[in-house]
C-alpha cells in the first residue's frame, strides 16, 4: 500500500467454512479513517460473512484482525462493539411495537435508584438522533414511521461516542432518492468525524456517489481493491461478475416488439378507498409493464389489487375477457396469475422450510391439497429452478432460511415460475439483489416475455424500467397519473410524469 | 458455488448427532436400560390368556391415549398453534359416552356420537381460532377452563353420579384384545397410519407447515391458511375424541373432574421430544409418537421402581428436562466447549 498511515482496521488472511460451503478463502480489507470503502460482490460472493466475521457474529477459522495496528481478539458482538465496530445489518432489526425511545436505550436504560429513568431515557434517545439531525416524536412506535426512518434510527443506535467503524449493510435497499440522499449527507458527516464506513450495496450509481474506496469479494475470494477513481463501471462490473459484460448490456438494447392483441389481464376502475384509487391497466401476452412511483405511491398496492391479495371495493378484474368475481391468490394462482412479493422476509419464505418445498408450494396450492405432486417430480422441479434461475445452495433440502438474501429473493421467484403462469407479476423482483443475479433475472424476465407470458414489473429503479419495459405505468400518492409506452419511456419522462409537471 | 466437502467421520458423526431421532431414541434407550437393571424380567413378554403380557406391552398399552393426543397436537402445533382443551375434549366425551348408554342408544351409534362429540370440539376451537382470529392459547383455553364443568353438566342429566356402565363394543375397542395384541394398539396403528397419508401423501402436511411457518407468506403462495388452522384444530379434536373413547371405556365411568387430567401438557411435551417447535412450520408424526413412548415409559418405569407415587411428577420433569437439553445445540456446545477446556 502506498498509504503511510496505519489503517484504522485491517483483515488479514481471513477464511471461513460452513459445512458444505467455503465462505471465505484467505481475505483481505483496510480500511483506513474518514474513509467510505464499498464492498461490493454478488450474493453468497462472502460480504455477510466478512462484516459477521468484524463483527464478532461469527466466529472465523483462520487470519487476523487489526484495528489502529494492534491485533485484537473479536470473539462476540459485544468484544467488537466494546472496541468501537458497529454495524447496521439489511433487515432492521429494531422491533417496530416499541417506542423510538425504547429502541435507542434497549441495551443500556439510563437508571435512577435501580429504576429506568424514562426522563433520561428521552433526552438520551433525542441527544443520539440529534447527532443524524434527525427530528421526530420519540414516544410513538418505531413501527409507524417510514422504513427509512427507522433504517436512521437503526443507525443512531449502532453509533456510540467512540464508534471506530461503522458497518452498514445495504442500508439504502428500502430508500427512495430523496431518503438516500439524506442518508447520505448523515455518511457525509460521519466520515468527515474519523469513522471508517464500510457500504455494502446493490446501486452501483450510489458506490460512486459516495465511496472512496473499493473491495470487490467473489466467491469467497478478494478480487479487486483501489480507489473509486481507478475502477470504472464495466471495470467494476466485469470483476463482480468475473465475465465480460457483453450478455449484461445485451438485454438494454433488446426492447421486444409491442405486443398487440387483447389483453390477458384488465383492471377496469379497480381500487379500495384508503389503499389505491380507480384504475385502469392491462397486461398483455408477450409484454412487460413496468409500474413506477415513489415509495408509499401505491406500486404494491396496485400489484396486490391485481393479484386478489388486496380486496377492492370498486371496479372489475377481467381475465381472458371474462370478469373475475371475487379474487383472491389461490384463485388467481389457479387461474395463471402469479405474484412475487417485495418484502420476501415477511410475505415470500418460509425459512424452515426447503429450498424444494418453497420452489413447489405455488404450484401445489394451484393443483389443490389432494393431488400432491411426487416426491421425484418436486426433486426435478427444484433442481429445474435452481439451474435456471442460478441459486446458490448446496442442495435442495437446504432450509431457505439458511441461503444469502438474493438467493432467497430466487427461489421466491422460482416459486411463482413453477406455477405455470401466463400473467406474472413482480414486486421489486431485484431489491437486494447484486448485478449478475439482476442480469439472470431480467434476461428471464425477457426469455418468459418471448415465450408469451404478460409481466407486470413494479420498481423503484428506474433504469430498472427503463430497460425492461415495452409500457410503463406512473404512480403518484396511491393514484395511477400517467401512462408510457415504446420510445417515450425514458428516465426523465417518467420522473417527469412523477413529479407532475 | 464452491464444492461441497468431503464427508469425513467427524462430519458423519455430526450428521448422526444433529439427526433429530437419535437424542429420543438414545433417551428411551437409557430409561429402558435403568429399567432392565431395576426390574428383573422386564423385557419378559409371555402371553397370558391368549394375549401378550409385560411390560413393554404394558408400555405401549398405556402411551395409547396420550400418543393420539399428541399425534393431533403436532398438527396442530405445527400450524404454529396450540390445542389446551384436549384433556377436557376427553371428558366431554366420556361424559357424552355415559349418557348415552344410560339413554339405551346402540353402541355403535354411541361411538360415532362420541368421535361426533370430539369433532365438534375441533370445530369450537377451530372457529375461535381461524375465524375469530383469538390466540390459540386463549381460544383453546376457554374449553379446557369449560368442558370438565360441561361433563358434570352432562352428568347431572340423569342424576349427577358417576355410575358405571359395561359396553363390548367400546371396551373391545379399549382393554380389548384381537388375537394376542391388544385392540387399542391395532386401532391407534390404524389411526396413524390414516393421519399419515392425510399428512405426507397429501399436501395437507405441506400446507400446514406453510401456514406455521409464515402465515403471510402461506397466503400469498394460495394456501387458504384459515381452512388450514380449522382442519388442524378438527383432527385435534378428532384425535382427542378417540383417546376419549379408550379411556372412558378403560374406567367405564365418566369422571370429568380427573379423567385425562395435564393430558395436554404431556402431548405438548411429546411433540417437543419429538422435535417439534412451538413456533410452528414443522410436524413430525413418528417422532411424536416417540415422543409419548419417552413419556410413559418414564411413568411407568417411576411406578414400578418403587419410588413413592409423590417423586413421579418431580422425576418425570428433571428426566424430560434432560432430553430436551440433548437435544439443544446451544447446550450440547456448551458441555462440549467445556469438556475441552477441562482436557487442555
Amino acid at each position: 500500500m502506498a498509504d503511510t498511515s496505519t489503517p484504522r482496521i485491517e483483515l488479514l488472511g481471513v477464511s471461513k467454512s460452513f459445512p458444505g460451503v467455503r465462505a471465505l478463502e484467505n481475505v483481505e480489507l483496510r480500511l483506513n479513517a474518514g474513509e467510505v470503502h464499498a464492498l461490493l460482490g454478488e450474493n453468497g460472493a462472502g460480504k455477510s460473512t466478512l462484516i459477521k466475521i468484524m463483527t464478532g457474529a461469527v466466529p472465523r477459522d483462520a487470519g487476523e484482525i487489526r484495528l489502529d495496528g494492534r491485533p485484537v481478539q473479536i470473539g462476540t458482538t459485544a468484544d467488537a462493539r466494546a472496541l468501537g465496530i458497529s454495524t447496521v445489518y439489511q433487515e432492521v432489526n429494531l422491533i417496530p411495537t416499541m417506542t423510538v425511545t425504547k429502541n435507542l436505550t434497549l441495551e443500556r436504560q439510563p437508571r435512577r435508584f435501580g429504576l429506568i429513568s424514562w426522563r433520561r431515557a428521552r433526552a438520551l434517545a433525542r441527544q443520539r438522533l440529534k447527532r443524524l439531525n434527525l427530528e421526530i416524536d420519540t414516544e410513538k412506535p418505531l413501527g409507524s414511521y417510514s422504513v427509512a426512518i427507522q433504517q436512521l434510527v437503526a443507525i443512531a443506535r449502532a453509533l456510540e461516542d467512540d464508534t471506530r467503524v461503522l458497518v452498514l449493510d445495504e442500508p439504502t435497499a428500502s430508500l427512495d432518492a430523496t431518503e438516500t440522499e439524506l442518508l447520505f449527507q448523515i455518511v457525509r458527516d460521519l466520515k468527515a468525524s474519523g469513522i471508517a464506513i464500510v457500504f455494502i450495496t446493490h446501486f452501483l450509481d450510489q458506490v460512486y456517489q459516495i465511496a472512496d474506496r473499493i473491495s470487490v469479494l467473489r466467491n469467497g475470494r478478494l478480487v479487486g481493491t483501489g480507489p473509486t477513481a481507478e475502477l470504472p463501471r464495466l471495470k467494476l462490473i466485469s470483476l463482480m461478475l468475473g465475465r465480460e459484460l457483453g450478455t449484461v448490456e445485451a438485454h438494454l438494447a433488446s426492447h421486444a416488439s409491442l405486443a398487440s392483441g387483447e389483453p390477458v389481464l384488465a383492471a377496469k376502475g379497480l381500487g379500495r378507498r384508503r389503499t389505491m384509487a380507480p384504475f385502469d391497466l392491462s397486461l398483455r401476452a408477450g409484454e412487460v409493464v413496468g409500474l413506477a412511483g415513489l415509495l408509499g405511491s401505491g406500486r404494491t398496492e396496485t400489484a396486490k389489487l391485481l393479484f386478489g391479495a388486496i380486496r377492492p371495493d370498486s371496479g372489475e378484474l377481467v381475465l381472458d375477457g371474462k370478469p373475475v368475481p371475487h379474487n383472491s391468490p389461490r384463485q388467481s394462482l389457479r387461474s395463471g396469475v402469479a405474484f412475487c412479493p417485495e418484502d420476501r422476509k415477511a410475505e415470500g419464505l418460509l425459512g424452515e422450510l426447503s429450498v424444494r418445498e418453497n420452489i413447489m408450494l405455488a404450484l401445489q396450492t394451484k393443483r389443490g391439497w389432494l393431488r400432491r405432486l411426487g416426491r421425484d417430480e418436486q426433486k426435478r422441479l427444484a433442481q429445474e429452478m435452481i439451474k435456471a434461475l442460478a441459486i446458490a445452495t448446496p442442495d435442495a433440502e437446504k432450509p431457505v432460511g439458511q441461503l444469502s438474501g438474493g438467493n432467497q429473493q430466487k427461489v421466491v421467484l422460482a416459486r411463482s415460475l413453477a406455477s405455470q403462469p401466463k400473467v406474472l407479476i413482480l414486486d421489486e423482483p431485484t431489491r437486494g439483489i447484486d448485478v449478475g443475479a439482476h442480469a439472470d433475472v431480467v434476461r428471464l424476465i425477457r426469455r418468459l416475455c418471448s415465450e408469451g407470458l404478460a409481466l407486470l414489473v413494479a420498481s423503484s429503479e428506474l433504469d430498472e424500467l427503463v430497460a425492461v419495459s415495452d409500457r410503463v405505468a406512473v404512480l403518484r400518492d396511491r393514484r395511477k397519473v400517467g401512462e408510457m409506452a415504446g420510445a417515450d419511456i425514458t428516465r426523465e419522462n417518467i420522473i417527469r410524469t412523477i413529479a407532475g409537471r | 458455488m464452491t464444492a461441497p466437502l468431503p464427508p469425513s467421520f467427524s462430519g458423519r458423526l455430526r450428521e448422526l448427532t444433529s439427526h433429530r431421532a437419535t437424542w429420543p431414541l438414545l433417551a428411551l434407550a437409557v430409561i429402558l436400560v435403568v429399567d432392565g437393571f431395576v426390574a428383573p424380567g422386564f423385557f419378559t413378554i409371555r402371553i397370558v390368556e391368549g394375549r401378550l403380557f409385560g411390560s413393554l406391552i404394558d408400555i405401549l398399552y398405556r402411551a395409547v391415549p396420550t400418543a393420539l393426543v399428541a399425534l393431533g397436537m403436532a398438527v396442530v402445533i405445527g400450524t404454529k398453534g396450540i390445542d389446551l382443551s384436549v384433556g377436557s375434549i376427553i371428558a366431554v366425551v366420556g361424559a357424552t359416552i355415559a349418557w348415552r348408554i344410560q339413554e339405551g342408544d346402540p353402541h355403535f351409534v354411541i361411538l360415532l356420537t362420541a368421535l361426533g362429540v370430539g369433532l365438534l370440539c375441533g370445530l369450537w376451537n377451530g372457529f375461535l381460532v381461524a375465524v375469530l382470529d383469538i390466540q390459540p392459547i386463549i381460544a383453546t383455553l376457554i374449553l379446557m377452563v369449560s368442558g370438565r364443568g360441561i361433563g358434570l353438566m352432562i352428568n347431572l342429566i340423569y342424576g349427577g353420579t358417576n355410575p358405571s356402565f359395561t359396553s363390548p363394543l367400546l371396551q373391545g375397542l379399549s382393554v380389548g384384545s384381537i388375537g394376542l395384541v391388544p385392540t387399542r394398539l391395532i386401532v391407534f396403528a390404524a389411526v396413524f397410519v390414516a393421519l399419515w397419508l392425510l399428512i405426507r401423501r397429501t399436501a395437507l402436511g405441506l400446507f400446514v407447515e406453510a401456514v406455521g411457518g409464515n402465515a403471510a407468506a402461506a397466503d400469498l403462495a394460495g394456501v387458504r391458511s384459515r381452512l388450514i388452522k380449522y382442519s388442524a384444530y378438527l383432527i385435534s379434536g378428532l384425535c382427542a375424541g378417540w383417546a376419549g373413547v379408550i379411556l372412558t371405556a378403560d374406567t367405564h365411568t365418566s369422571d370429568p373432574v380427573s379423567v385425562a387430567l395435564y393430558i395436554e401438557l404431556d402431548a405438548i411435551l411429546a411433540v417437543v421430544i419429538g422435535g417439534g417447535s412451538l413456533a410452528g412450520g414443522r410436524i413430525y408424526l413418528g417422532m411424536t409418537v416417540l415422543g409419548a413412548l419417552v413419556i410413559q415409559t418414564l411413568t411407568t418405569s417411576i411406578l414400578m421402581s418403587g419410588l413413592p407415587p409423590e417423586y413421579n411428577l418431580l422425576v418425570k420433569a428433571v428426566v424430560v428436562l434432560f432430553v430436551l437439553l440433548l437435544q439443544s445445540n446451544n447446550a450440547r456446545n456448551a458441555v462440549l466447549a467445556l469438556v475441552r477446556r477441562r482436557k487442555r
